[in-house]
């Protein structure tokens, strides 16, 4: 931000008041004026039935008390076949959309690859961050039948979206001396990737990696929803017959998994990085 | 440098042979892990309807194609409550998520034990379960509607706006937090001048790109029935209507590439 002209002459004498965020008084009431006129508008649409939001804080009361006492024994035998069918689709997911989403991103950088093969690399990344998991998810079911394989191809590939755009930016912005190096000793083009590309992106592909694998384990307790396989089959169902204490085991398993996963990205990106 | 020596000829390699050995080890658990994977994957898959794949994809594609272009009247509404969803949840999020923050910062925070833990775990907590499922539980406690997605919305964004918040938070220049503590201010005045000018940028970045994130999730939110317009994907996904379901994602796409530049024009705007 550039410091606005300043006459101290003008200044003197009057207290000093904070600079405003936007300059411009103009856009700065025409923009609080709008934002006004769309919250009431938005208000005036939205229809809350208090009385049976009132009467939902009993519940509500029921559903938090029932964290203090979390039911992980009376439905052990379907938390625990979920939890494993979970975690199998996010790793068996994490393999086959990080195997596949390499090739992509050595297509999708611009200094790797030749114009027609970016631009078809760039599509499929289009459409993969296009579409969300869940409507992924619903198409693969309708395709492929209920159970895990639709999820584990869901989470594959939205895998693909993420990884191929960051890695492919990583490779984008390497430093081209490393690799010129390496193509002036004659090496091929799988050595030129191998010597002069790999070593420089391994530290963020193994960082990024390691996130995907943390989104994928999240994004999987929903896929069960759609009848994708995993927890959220069993989730929803605690849901539906109210039986807040196994909902209660359930998100807390959720919470402890992705915490542990957070904990352990942690220290490997502190190590290759 | 790892040399191995045939005879009189010095070949260069990689690794050194216990090196190697590590990674193919390695290489080799990994294998096992997936083959398991796979294999329990397969065994609860009906391979019958896989191999039928191709012509059920093409069975589909017919049915939804044209898409029903006159059905985008009724759509309106639908996406006015999807906008609303995603532009109040975030709000409520912000609105939640800066206490929050300023509690978790390590150099805002007033007790680094007792509450910098605490405020960690609602960041951990509200970020590690998916908008869907806040909505179920919302759904079953206060009804289904818009402002259960409302809620939800808030209360998933809540751990991903104070995390970057926070982490904004404490990479502030201090020496301007000096200045001002230096004028005789009080913890609060700090606070307001300097403090929040200098995340004040961040903080509007962290807002637009949540609201894009937002956009996003609610328009999946009515699958579960928290209104928006899944609803209306998931009435016509139960009453089989391929045509409608074609024009809806096609205007969720839509809504979902609007979102997204206009996230990047405005953060473009501020940074």
């Amino acid at each position: 931000m550039s410091a606005p002209a300043f006459d101290v002459t003008t200044q003197i004498g009057k207290p000093w008041k904070k600079p405003p965020f936007v300059q411009n008084p103009l856009l700065r009431w025409g923009l609080l004026a709008g934002f006004i006129a769309y919250l009431i508008a938005a208000y005036m649409t939205i229809d809350v039935n208090w009385a049976r939001v009132y009467e939902g804080l009993e519940r509500g009361k029921q559903f938090v008390l029932a964290f203090t006492s979390p039911d992980f024994t009376s439905r052990s035998g379907d938390i625990y076949d979920g939890m494993l069918e979970s975690i199998i689709m996010t790793v068996a997911a994490s393999v086959v959309g990080i195997a596949v989403s390499i090739p992509i991103a050595l297509g999708a950088a611009r200094n790797v690859a030749p114009l027609p093969i970016y631009l078809i690399c760039r599509g499929i990344i289009a459409i993969s961050r296009a579409l969300q998991e869940i409507i992924v998810a619903i198409l693969l079911v309708a395709i492929f039948g209920f159970g895990p394989l639709a999820g584990f191809l869901t989470l594959s590939f939205a895998t693909i979206g993420f990884l191929s755009k960051l890695l492919a930016e990583d490779i984008e912005s390497m430093d081209r001396v490393q690799a010129e190096a390496i193509k002036a000793s004659g090496a091929s083009w799988t050595q030129w990737i191998n010597y002069g590309v790999q070593p420089q992106v391994m530290p963020r592909l193994i960082g990024l990696s390691i996130y995907r694998i943390d989104i994928n384990f999240r994004e999987s307790a929903i896929l069960g929803l759609v009848g994708a396989g995993g927890i959220g089959a069993t989730l929803n169902t605690a849901f539906d017959r109210y039986e807040y204490d196994t909902a209660a085991a359930i998100l807390i398993l959720i919470i402890v998994i992705v915490m542990a996963l957070e904990y352990i990205s942690g220290i490997v990106r502190a190590r290759v990085q | 440098m790892p040399v191995r020596e045939t005879g009189s000829v010095k070949e260069w390699q990689r690794r050194t042979g216990r090196e190697s050995l590590f990674h193919w080890v390695l290489w080799l658990i990994g294998i096992a892990i997936f083959a398991y994977c796979w294999q329990r994957i397969s065994e609860s898959t009906t391979w019958f309807f896989v191999w039928d794949a191709p012509r059920i994809a093409n069975d589909i594609w017919t049915r939804a194609t044209p898409p029903r272009w006159e059905y985008i009247t009724q759509l309106g509404k639908p996406i006015w409550d999807t906008l609303n969803i995603a532009t109040l949840g975030t709000i409520f999020a912000l609105i939640l998520a800066v206490p929050v923050a300023f509690l978790a910062a390590r150099n805002t925070t007033p007790s680094a034990y007792l509450i910098r833990p605490i405020a960690l775990l609602i960041i951990v907590s509200t970020r590690s379960i998916n908008s869907l499922i806040w909505a179920l539980l919302l759904i079953a406690i206060i009804g289904p509607g818009v402002f259960a997605g409302v809620i939800a919305i808030a209360i998933r964004s809540i751990g991903f706006c104070a995390k970057l918040l926070y982490e904004a938070i404490e990479e502030i220049d201090t020496t301007q937090v000096e200045a001002i503590t230096a004028t005789g201010a009080s913890r609060w005045q700090v606070m307001a001048y300097g403090i929040v000018p200098q995340i004040l940028p961040a903080f509007a970045g962290i807002a637009v790109f949540r609201w894009d994130i937002n956009i996003r999730e609610s328009t999946v939110l009515g699958l579960v029935g928290a209104g928006g317009i899944g609803l209306q994907l998931s009435s016509s996904l139960n009453v089989l209507a391929w045509p409608q379901v074609s024009l809806i994602l096609l205007v969720i796409l839509a809504a979902v590439v609007i979102s997204e530049w206009v996230s990047a024009k405005v953060r473009g705007a501020i940074i």
